[in-house]
């Protein structure tokens, strides 16, 4: 009697046929693509993305129908269509991507972060003058606005978890709105509500406070959903242990999402590092490195990008772009702890 | 053993009542809690406020004149005032909506490419870059949109003009198309594919899988299942997603203002190198304004802030229905 063992098999996964003939249409409507540019009026990169692309789709719906029929000859254009959008998505990004690194990295020398602007103009020799005072500057408004934005945060995020009061719904909606508050809205009213009437003077603080209610709804949300992912097994163990509420909040259900909420305040953060609107109305764009929040002037890299982009100069244009390339630095590391730590949302 | 001998213990006393300390903690919360009502409340009082005197001598040609002009004598005494948003307005819609129209087929389309066409790994890497670009900051779309950007899209609204120039929208007429609408409409579209992406993907994960699955067991191609399933199960969503991203259009300042063309007139045309947006305007009018005249940009403030916030809340209320329509 022989025995018949079951070879797992994959019947699903793509024969070496298929990748071959996928691969050949691709090439082929390249190759198809340069002679229709060069046969019609079409002309330039446009010309050749468009015909390439319908190329595309013919010879892969064009398979389909033939072996296939109807339905999967649909499944195939929309395949095409969909990997367009997905490429659309993503072509300004390798371009943003690409162009401030090609045109910030000559504007970037050692001696740029280790002196301010106060002895020089945006449209010197590069030599001139660096953005300490712009980097010292933004780290004094991040460190302000996490100061006061994530209490308040995470305050909110705690009721509308752990209290779910009577007025949870209305506060998740408002929440949600504060989310749009355009930034220059929120520049107006630190000017209307606090600088005009009361301290009369631009400083980084002025800056910190709209930079605040651009914060909260950012590191609400995101606590909130971390708070929602601690299980509620951990909150009953606490009371059942004679634990009231705060205690249990505190020792429990706040140290559980301990990373979640970190990574929380790092996307707030990273949200408003590169806020330009009401920096501009309210922090006054000093070149001097200062250091003290709550009096005179302070720069700040948008603020300095802005300075030197619209002073116009090539000299000028460099450094903008030298600032910007900073600026994205600064974003994506803190984009990479926010995901390093994301992993993780529940720790123990 | 008599049974009177028991004596009965007295029941203990079981109280709902909480403690002190979780009184106060409950207190501090909901006090923090309500600091959102709080904020906004209080934004939307002092626009008001500060932009009362304006509102009140302009009336309702604030909305409706589109002139934007201010004379004083020596002393700085206002002589002659005449504050209007009506071409602002009609920029700011328009160029969003330009935004919106390029950004919700796009964005719907790497949405279902990302849940259901993209392999796990590369859909891993796709979301974290969308996610970052969210963050990038708008002065950042904006240089890059002035220096990069802005060439090839003047080229583009050229093709269009030669081609659908006998739609008046796109008329063309002095032939400048340098800062037009329409740019600031791309650069804005770019900047909210991220959030609309982002939306319309979480809304689309919902879908339900028995659903889904029901649909590969009859037989449907991946199309067909996405077309019986995934839409009319998202599709409220995906116009939610589409306010939001039209919220915050609407309310950008930096990157609108370096690329756009202000011009006080009304232009419904969107090629056209001439446009208005409210947020752009507050950044033009602010560097040299005399104090009446900031009154009149907090009264622009107050507009803006009501405008978007509409806007979000019809957006949420439509992304929270979401999964109790559909079939």
């Amino acid at each position: 009697m022989t025995t018949q063992t079951a070879i797992p098999m994959k019947p699903w996964a793509k024969s070496l046929a298929d990748r071959t003939r996928e691969l050949s249409f691709f090439l082929g409507s390249i190759l198809l693509s340069f002679g229709v540019v060069a046969a019609s009026p079409l002309a330039g990169k446009l010309g050749y993305a468009i015909s390439f692309f319908f190329i595309y789709i013919a010879l892969t719906a064009g398979y389909q129908l033939l072996t296939r029929g109807t339905p999967a000859a649909k499944d195939a254009l929309v395949k095409s269509v969909v990997g367009l959008g997905a490429v659309l998505t993503v072509m300004p990004i390798a371009s943003i991507l690409g162009t401030v690194i090609k045109n910030g990295l000559p504007g970037i020398h050692p001696r740029l972060f280790i002196h301010d602007m106060t002895l020089a103009t945006p449209t010197d020799p590069l030599e001139n003058g660096g953005l300490l005072h712009a980097i010292t500057g933004t780290l004094t408004l991040v460190v302000l606005a996490l100061i006061m934005s994530v209490p308040i945060g995470i305050l909110t995020a705690l009721y509308l978890t752990e209290i779910r009061g009577r007025f949870a719904g209305p506060i998740r909606f408002l929440v949600q709105a504060m989310s749009g508050v355009p930034s220059i809205v929120a520049g107006l009213f630190i000017l209307s509500a606090i600088l005009y009437p009361i301290t009369k003077s631009y400083s980084g603080f002025m800056g910190a406070l709209a930079l605040t209610i651009l914060m909260i709804p950012t590191i609400a949300r995101t606590s909130e959903e971390v708070l929602l992912l601690i299980p509620n097994d951990l909150r009953e163990a606490g009371t059942a242990l004679g634990g009231t509420q705060w205690r249990t909040v505190a020792m429990i259900v706040l140290p559980a999402a301990r990373s979640g909420l970190i990574t929380g305040m790092i996307l707030g953060v990273a949200r408003i590092a590169g806020e330009t609107a009401p920096i501009l109305l309210l922090t006054g764009g000093g070149d001097k490195v200062n250091l003290n929040a709550f009096s005179g002037s302070i720069g700040s890299l948008p603020y300095y990008i802005w300075k030197s982009f619209n002073a116009g100069s090539p000299e000028a244009i460099t450094r903008a772009w030298a600032g910007l390339l900073v600026l994205l630095v600064l974003i994506f590391i803190l984009f990479i702890l926010a995901r390093s730590l994301g992993n993780k949302k529940v720790s123990r | 053993m008599s049974v009177d001998s028991l004596s009965i213990p007295a029941p203990r006393i079981i109280t709902t009542e909480p403690r002190r300390s979780d009184k106060v903690f409950r207190g501090v919360v909901t006090t923090g809690g309500l600091s959102s009502l709080v904020i906004l409340g209080l934004i939307a009082f002092f626009l008001a406020y500060s932009g009362f005197e304006v509102l009140r001598q302009e009336g309702l040609s604030f909305i409706t004149s589109s002139d934007w002009s201010i004379s004083t004598d020596e002393a700085g005494n206002v002589l002659e005032s005449n504050f209007g948003l009506a071409a602002m307005l009609v920029g700011t819609i328009l160029c969003s909506l330009v935004a919106v129209v390029i950004a919700v087929p796009i964005s719907v389309f790497s949405a279902l490419f990302l849940n259901f066409y993209a392999p796990g790994w590369m859909k891993k890497i796709l979301v974290s870059v969308i996610d970052m670009m969210a963050a990038f900051p708008s002065i950042l779309f904006g240089i890059w949109g002035f220096l990069v950007l802005m060439p090839s899209v003047e080229y583009w609204a050229k093709l269009i003009n030669k081609y659908l120039g006998f739609i008046p929208l796109f008329e063309v007429k002095p032939y400048f198309f340098t800062r037009s609408p329409f740019i600031a409409g791309v650069v804005l579209a770019i900047m909210i594919i991220p959030i609309i992406t982002s939306v319309s993907r979480e809304v689309f994960a919902q879908a339900p899988l028995d659903r889904i699955q029901a649909a590969f067991a009859l037989g449907a191609t991946r199309w067909a299942m996405i077309k019986a399933v995934v839409i009319p199960y998202g599709r409220s969503g995906v116009i939610g997603g589409a306010m939001l991203g039209l919220g915050r259009a609407m309310g950008e300042t930096v990157a609108v203002y370096t690329v756009l063309n202000i011009v006080f007139q009304i232009n419904w045309h969107v090629l056209l190198g001439a446009g208005g947006n409210v947020a752009s305007l507050i950044i033009l009018k602010f560097g040299d304004a005399s104090p009446y005249e900031i009154k009149a940009l907090m009264a622009a403030g107050l507009v803006l802030f009501l405008l978007t916030l509409v806007v979000n809340a019809i957006a949420n209320m439509i992304v929270k229905k979401t999964g109790k329509s559909g079939r």
